[in-house]
């Protein structure tokens, strides 16, 4: 009983022990501050990542591809139907996107990746990543979405894509005019052979040709292509101005397309569009077979947005068949134009409950011949972004378990300066017959009580930072002046957390354990403390 | 009425007991061979100058210390020797201590400080099934001691006579056979000691308590049956208090 009194009123009456109480409560609240925004942000990126790439993946092991989608799809669901939910076939392939802007070209190296976008939404929360179908945050104001988020997504331009792309080549076509390079007499979307409007808007390149036959190469169509100088193909062609759209459609990663740049007036970032849903983009990549480059214009129908920036500046969403054809992926019946025969790199599949993931996979190893395809699931196909994420985890919770390694070590400072102070005292309770195991006893449960009040404060606190961030970061940046969390950088309407109950635990007890810890030595010293010593000491 | 002082077997005695305090290479030794005893009932001074080892042969007769050479006896039984655990227990029942500096704990009230020894013979559950009884203990200690109406107040809160006082109600609560006192009054002016001699003395007639009292006073020491004096670790000599027995007769 003495020694929890005693505990009892060492804690109450030490305040000294505030101060170890303050560092431990500070580092439980720390660790767990971190460790949920650091889980909420995994937890994103990872839907981020599962939700583009589906449960299971098959690939080609050649960019050339697999022959026959639909018998391949067959394949997948006799192997493995009872998992899945639903698949579809896609086209990834390495490529390039040149944007002209006021007579500059931007190229920049993307993944094009051919879907069709009603079946790829059912594999993958597609639609939560086009920004018409969502609600966007353009320079701190929220503007509503375009389109209704239960809406299919398609190829069709929205109304506001349409408008924009009227009006930026009536504009091109007036400075033509103004100009005096085009006919006022001349019907509209027309320009006089050899004229280059690329510095004026965009060059208007044919429709692109239909490669049936994968061995007929860009130059026997329709677009010449001079491999010693490409910009050729632009002037050769002849320009034109083109209202409507190209058959080949793009969703566009929103890092393609923007960038942001920071206002020196106000330091808040501001995004810039370089080209907008309905204005075009040159596409260029390498055709099946033989590696020989194709070049095709594209009609940008709508903004891609996940939220995990490799995806943003990377990818280029592309119709299908289109990807296809420009390819020459696809063969196609002669008399009937039918599509006798397509190509495809790879199948994604969802599954009805991901816990079947490893089944699903090494039943459709033993399916598909190993030398031809890959089959792995999401995560490992995107092990190693992983990986990364979680050792940086691990290594922010060694470096935080430091914090509390650091208050153990105050814990155990000021335990020996109380074990001192209270020398006499220990000799009083050896006097009256407290055991040498009593005694150790008070200053090892003064430790136990000094870490759990430490801990219950610091999960408190924790807690309540977690579940008030955004508030605490809206008053911060109320006092700095500054954004402290930007959403336009991270695309989050919040700063993601999520607390797991099992992590403020393991926290929590490793905070007691080193608190009791670090009470041991002290204990001892004072457990074996002579009685007459002590109770002559001064 | 009448005392019977047992003279056959002594309730306490240390025999030929050496001490020697080792400070570095510096060796001082404090008892060299001094032996004594108390009977029950009996009041025994020991009395010396500063340095004579008369607080060192009080902590080995009540087990805070123990002898380099010598033995000390309980009911003629060795207890010198016992291992730590009976050494605690023995000091926790048998024996009452009250210091010249009071020793009271800061952290708890009067109260608390009376019910310590109480609190760490029992475990926590068996303190707090007997926790009122307790409690109406303590408060019967400290009402005869006269200072019930101190119970909540801390040690920095009372004057030293009253420290004393409770100092004592402490060392009673436990009921201990043997009362050793080190210079209580010591630390108190002559006024306040008379009253702290007069509640020993009290005890020693009306509970049959066995005090061994350590002064340096010889005023002080002239309150005890017996008087031994100690000089430089060895007993100078013994005397009975004969005004004090027939007094106490």
């Amino acid at each position: 009983m003495y020694k929890l009194l005693l505990c009892f009123r060492y804690l109450r009456t030490r305040y000294i022990a505030l101060a170890s109480i303050i560092s431990v409560m500070l580092g439980v609240a720390t660790m767990i501050v971190v460790n949920s925004v650091l889980a909420g942000f995994t937890n994103e990126m990872r839907d981020r990542i599962h939700g583009f790439l589906a449960d299971v993946v098959i690939e080609s092991r050649s960019k050339d591809g697999i022959r026959d989608s639909k018998a391949q799809l067959r394949q997948v669901r006799d192997a493995v139907g009872e998992y899945v939910e639903a698949a579809t076939c896609t086209v990834e392939m390495p490529g390039v996107t040149s944007i002209d802007i006021n007579g500059e070209t931007y190229t920049t190296p993307v993944t094009i990746v051919g879907i069709v976008p009603w079946e790829k939404a059912k594999v993958g929360p597609l639609v939560d990543c086009l920004a018409s179908h969502n609600p966007t945050t353009e320079n701190g104001e929220v503007l509503p979405a375009l389109r209704s988020p239960d809406e299919s997504p398609g190829w069709e331009l929205t109304s506001e894509a349409a408008e924009w792309r009227r009006l930026i080549k009536e504009e091109q076509e007036a400075v033509l005019r103004n100009e005096g390079l085009l006919d006022p007499s001349a019907p509209i979307g027309t320009v006089p052979p050899g004229v280059d409007v690329s510095a004026a808007g965009e060059p208007e390149i044919p429709e692109p040709p239909i490669f049936d036959e994968p061995e007929t190469s860009v130059s026997d169509v329709e677009t010449p292509f001079d491999p010693v100088d490409p910009f050729s193909m632009y002037e050769s062609a002849g320009s034109g101005i083109r209202k409507e759209p190209h058959e080949a459609r793009v969703y566009i990663g929103e890092g393609l397309v923007s960038y942001q740049v920071r206002d020196p007036e106000t330091g808040k970032l501001e995004k810039v569009t370089m080209v907008r849903p309905g204005e075009d983009v040159t596409i260029t990549t390498v055709k099946a077979g033989r590696p020989e480059p194709v070049s095709f214009e594209a009609t940008i129908c709508d903004i891609f947005r996940s939220g995990m920036s490799e995806y943003d500046s990377q990818l280029v969403l592309m119709n299908l068949e289109q990807l296809q054809q420009n390819r020459g992926m696809l063969v196609r019946d002669p008399e009937t134009g039918e599509i006798a025969e397509d190509k495809i790199t790879s199948i994604q599949v969802r599954l009805k409950d991901y816990a079947n993931a490893e089944v699903v996979v090494e039943k459709l190893k033993a399916v598909f011949p190993p030398g031809l395809v890959t089959v792995r699931t999401w995560e490992s196909k995107q092990g190693l972004l992983l990986s990364a994420v979680e050792m940086e985890t691990a290594i922010l919770n060694v470096l935080l378990f430091l914090i509390i390694t650091v208050a153990g070590f105050g814990i155990l400072a000021i335990f020996f300066m109380i074990v001192v102070e209270k020398t006499r005292d220990i000799g009083i309770l050896k006097s009256l017959g407290a055991s040498s195991r009593g005694v150790m006893s008070i200053f090892l449960s003064y430790g136990l009580g000094l870490g759990m009040v430490g801990s219950v404060a610091g999960v408190c606190i924790g807690l309540v930072f977690v579940r008030y961030i955004n508030q605490i970061e809206e008053a911060l940046s109320w006092l700095t002046g500054r954004r402290v969390f930007d959403r336009d950088i991270y695309y989050f309407s919040s700063i993601p957390t999520h607390v797991s109950p099992m992590m403020v635990f393991c926290v929590a007890m490793g905070a007691v354990g080193i608190a009791v810890l670090a009470s041991v030595l002290p204990a001892r010293r004072a457990s074996r403390l002579h009685p007459v010593r002590a109770l002559r000491f001064d | 009425m009448a005392q019977t002082v047992k003279m056959t077997i002594p309730l306490i005695s240390a025999k030929a007991i050496q001490k020697t305090y080792t400070t570095g290479q510096h060796h001082v030794r404090v008892l060299r061979g001094a032996g004594i005893s108390a009977n029950e009932g009996e009041f025994v001074s020991v009395i010396g100058q500063s340095g004579s080892g008369k607080s060192t042969m009080l902590h080995v007769l009540g087990l805070l210390d123990s002898p380099d050479v010598g033995e000390v006896l309980y009911e003629g039984k060795r207890i010198d020797n016992l291992n730590e655990t009976a050494r605690d227990l023995l000091r926790n029942r048998v024996f009452g201590f009250i210091f010249q500096f009071y020793h009271l704990l800061p952290e708890l009230s009067l109260i608390e400080n009376v019910m310590a020894p109480l609190m760490i013979r029992h475990s926590l559950w068996n303190y707090w099934k007997q926790r009122r009884e307790i409690r109406q203990q303590a408060l019967e200690i400290l009402e005869k001691v006269g200072l019930g109406h101190r119970i909540k107040h801390r040690p920095s809160q009372l004057s030293g006579g009253e420290l004393q006082r409770g100092a004592i109600a402490r060392a009673l609560i436990t009921k201990p056979r043997i009362l050793l006192a080190d210079e209580p009054t010591g630390n108190l002016d002559a006024e306040t000691g008379l009253e702290i001699m007069a509640l020993l003395e009290k005890l020693n007639v009306t509970n049959q308590l066995t005090i061994v009292m350590v002064t340096h006073d010889e005023a002080i020491a002239t309150q005890a049956h017996r008087i031994v004096r100690l000089k430089e670790g060895r007993i100078e000599n013994a005397v009975i208090n004969k005004a004090m027995i027939a007094t106490a007769m």
